[in-house]
């Protein structure tokens, strides 16, 4: 008997994330009527995409044990960088979107360099690269809002097969992002350094190198999702991605990353976990919470969520605990 | 001279003669030389056992061969031609598999991943991991060991034997020609320790040479075909087993004979009783445990790995918490789960793990001494130090245990050796003159000389008065030094013997249940 319960409170405890993602829906399903219907789950899912895409970078690097700050300042550098190829340039959106990319990319591995070549702690590198980056943005546009052509606002009606395609573009990333990380070397190798980056290092594996590679994958997920963004709502105010780096970072421990390292999934983790965020907000919003009081209830389920994450770490030590009388001599 | 990593593979063979050659290699830290002209050599199909005090060296020149410190001088030869290796991953590619004392596991990463962290075997033609392939080379190297475990089952679900056999496993996969076993067996049972010898011992019937390092000398003398003994950085001694019985391999360890192994015994339990625990229960670990210590006597607590010996001490001094049960300290009950509360009725607990619970790695031997007795040495109102008699107190202590170091107020705990470690965690307990003292293992893993100097501080501690709680895995240093025997298995205590009635196979039998079979 003693054995079940402790086999059925690891369970629980490994599951949190299910748990958590049930209980949010059945509150919120309660809480407002009519906010459970399809359409708005679209719609939900609709406005998970881009912060969801940025949640999939951020869980790699949480993954090696690191953070990445920068996100909401790279998202916003990398549509002024779209800016200046679509509006200023006036060339083709792709070429946009390859700058938007690049620009993702290179600061990403600005990043990279920073933490594996400097050694400069992850929070410190990042929470420079997101004041400079977003006062480099700020520089050359002069806060000024940009607006984007409809070359580019017309990509958010592309429906594929009935689906949006920021939908389809937010699935195709998570499903890369989960395969690589269950099904290849640097997948397995990036858990490997989470877990322990010394004996990582013993064994042979290129840590810097995977530790670098997360905050590159990190900045040219911001800029993606930075791109999604900029072609659903088609302009970018000067606080664009402002704040977002802490959504991803939420979600991501709200769908069981562990900020300790080693511990997490992009599927289903950091997808339901982004999921569960959206609908906390949108529950929010549609049961006319004080918009001052909202940051608190977000703050407190955060809070609950890394509390838990801390309690399933200690309680599953303890059941790991062998059973003296029951072992086998 | 000029080395090349190149072109040697595993599968080289090595030429006549030597496996491997230390040529005259010396290395010093800071100034202080920890290898001084060691030149060895390592036959193929032959195990060499280096023994050695710890800080002898042994480490350090396994290192220099695997590649994680550079010699300051001297040449190594692998098969005759020059190896120079820059990073661990020269040895490896070189056909040398280091068992690493510490495990170099991933918790969160099944056994099969483990493996093959280096290069997972993939699909052809794609970066996706042939997950299956990698099931079925795990499971063969497992069963090579005889370790019946899924390669699929994730390393935190195993238990210490298992993962560090999993290690073992993993280096064996790599095919090395040359295999450095680092104290392999602390961590494993009789029966897994007998899988070990019998994977060693086809090794070398297969040709490969092996070092294997030790400090369970009896170990050394059952595999080793040669000995090489080390002592100060120095090669002193170097030649086959049989001239080398273990009494020998001691002297030359320490370099003097010690009349024996153990001190003569010098105290004798006394009427008082200071520590007396009642029908103390915790589901699942202990149940109805009952004991008591006297003044002046050392109480052996002798069980097998796994028993519950570790975990009673702790809830006797209030770290773990237990259900039903009473512990008394003199006549004043302790209250559950209070280690203050345990310290200031002059309880002391050295536990088994001195990296992780007993010593402050980065700060000085001093300090680390010092810190229990702390408040005995600050001022009546005020409270601040008298920092002079702290650093005299702390001093002596060092100096009575002989603490080997340069400084103690500048050298940091971390740059001693395991057994001048452990010295530091019983000095810190000692300076406080505990009534009642818990030691789990205090000579697990250090050597010859440091254990000795260990029976007789806790020797001379009994003497004076104090209680002691002796917790021991190797039955020979309980007979020697412990007034009476206390016997643990599964959770429960199963014999007490006077020291009168001391006798090896006894104990050892109501260790195992009488009855139960009795393994090697």
């Amino acid at each position: 008997m003693k054995v079940m319960g402790s086999r059925a409170s690891r369970g629980i405890l490994r599951n949190t994330t299910f748990v958590l993602f049930v209980l949010v829906f059945v509150v919120f399903g309660m809480l407002a009527r009519n906010f459970l219907t399809l359409g708005n789950l679209q719609v939900i899912l609709s406005n998970s995409s881009y912060i969801g895409i940025i949640t999939v970078g951020m869980t790699f690097v949480l993954l090696v044990g690191g953070i990445d700050l920068s996100v909401g300042s790279i998202m916003y550098l990398s549509a002024v960088a779209t800016s200046l190829v679509v509006n200023d340039l006036e060339l083709s959106p792709w070429l946009g979107v390859v700058a938007c990319l690049g620009v993702g990319l290179a600061f990403g591995a600005l990043n990279a360099f920073a933490v594996t070549r400097l050694g400069i702690v992850p929070f410190i590198a990042t929470l420079v690269t997101m004041i400079a980056g977003r006062g480099l943005g700020l520089l050359v546009t002069q806060s000024v809002q940009l607006d984007f052509p409809d070359s580019i606002t017309l990509l958010a009606t592309v429906r594929l097969g009935g689906v949006q395609l920021n939908i389809l573009i937010y699935a195709l990333v998570v499903a890369a992002a989960a395969l690589f990380l269950a099904y290849t070397s640097w997948g397995r190798r990036l858990y490997a350094v989470g877990n322990d980056p010394e004996a990582a290092r013993k064994a042979g594996l290129k840590v810097p190198r995977l530790i670098g590679s997360t905050y590159v994958l990190s900045g040219v997920c911001a800029a993606l999702g930075g791109f999604v963004s900029i072609a659903q709502i088609g302009r970018v105010p000067a606080g664009f991605g402002r704040n977002n780096e802490f959504d991803a970072i939420a979600a991501a421990v709200l769908g069981g990353v562990s900020l300790f390292g080693g511990v997490g999934t992009v599927f289903p983790g950091a997808l339901l976990g982004t999921v569960m965020i959206r609908v906390i907000q949108a529950g929010l919003v549609a049961r006319n919470i004080d918009i001052y009081i909202q940051p608190i209830i977000m703050g407190a389920i955060i809070f609950f969520a890394v509390l838990l994450d801390a309690l399933r770490n200690l309680q599953l030590k303890k059941l790991g605990r062998r059973n003296i009388m029951k072992m086998e001599t | 001279m000029h080395a090349s990593m190149e072109g040697r593979g595993p599968s080289m063979e090595a030429p006549e003669g030597a496996a491997f050659q230390f040529l005259g290699v010396t290395k010093s830290f800071f100034g202080v030389p920890v290898l001084r002209e060691v030149s060895l050599s390592l036959r193929p199909g032959s195990v060499l056992g280096l023994v050695g005090e710890n800080g002898a060296g042994k480490s350090t020149l396994m290192n220099v061969m695997g590649g994680v410190l550079r010699p300051d001088g001297g040449r190594m030869l692998l098969g005759g031609t020059p190896y120079q290796p820059q990073e661990p991953g020269d040895a490896r590619a070189a056909g040398i598999g280091f068992i690493h004392q510490e495990l170099n596991l991933f918790t969160n990463l099944s056994v099969a991943e483990n493996m093959f962290i280096e290069s997972f075997p993939t699909l052809r033609r794609t970066p996706a991991i042939d997950k299956r392939r990698m099931a079925e080379r795990t499971r063969e190297h497992l069963a090579q060991i005889g370790l019946d475990i899924s390669p699929g089952a994730l390393v935190e679900t195993l238990s210490p034997g298992e993962r560090q056999l999993v290690e073992i496993a993993k280096v064996l996969a790599m095919q090395p020609r040359i295999f450095i076993f680092d104290e392999p067996t602390t961590s494993l049972t009789a029966k897994e320790t007998g899988l070990l010898f019998e994977v060693i011992r086809r090794l070398r019937t297969r040709r490969a040479s092996i070092i294997y390092i030790s400090h369970i000398l009896g170990h050394v003398a059952e595999l080793a075909d040669e000995v090489a003994v080390l002592r100060n950085g120095e090669l002193v001694a170097t030649g086959p087993t049989a001239e080398y019985p273990v009494p020998r391999m001691i002297s030359c360890m320490v370099g003097r004979d010690l009349k024996s192994i153990f001190p003569p015994k010098a105290s004798a339990p006394q009427e008082e009783v200071l520590l007396r625990v009642e029908k103390l229960s915790q589901p699942g670990i202990v149940r109805d445990v009952d004991l008591t210590v006297h003044k002046g006597e050392i109480v052996g607590l002798f069980g097998l790995m796994g028993s519950g010996r570790t975990e009673l001490a702790r809830m006797i001094f209030g770290v773990d918490r237990y259900e039903r049960g009473t512990v008394r300290v003199g006549n004043g009950l302790l209250p559950r789960g209070d280690p203050r509360a345990a310290i200031e009725r002059g309880m002391a607990f050295v536990t088994e793990n001195r990296r992780e619970e007993g010593l402050l790695m980065n700060v000085s031997i001093a300090d680390n001494i010092g810190l229990v007795a702390l408040p005995e040495f600050a001022r009546a109102v005020t409270g601040h130090l008298r920092r002079r008699r702290l650093q005299e107190a702390t001093a002596q202590k060092a100096q009575e245990l002989h603490i080997k170091a340069t400084s103690y107020e500048a050298q940091p705990a971390k740059s001693l050796s395991g057994g001048n470690q452990q010295k530091v965690v019983l000095a810190k307990w000692l300076l406080a003159a505990p009534r009642i003292l818990l030691v789990d293992e205090p000579t697990r893993g250090i050597d010859v000389g440091a254990k000795y100097d260990v029976y007789t501080i806790i020797g001379e501690l009994a003497r004076r008065g104090s209680g002691v709680l002796y917790i021991s895995s190797e039955l020979e240093e309980l007979l020697a030094v412990a007034d009476r025997i206390l016997v643990m298995n599964r959770g429960e205590l199963v014999g007490q013997f006077e020291r009168s009635e001391f006798a090896e196979e006894r104990v050892m039998r109501a260790a195992f249940r009488q009855g139960d079979e009795v393994r090697p």
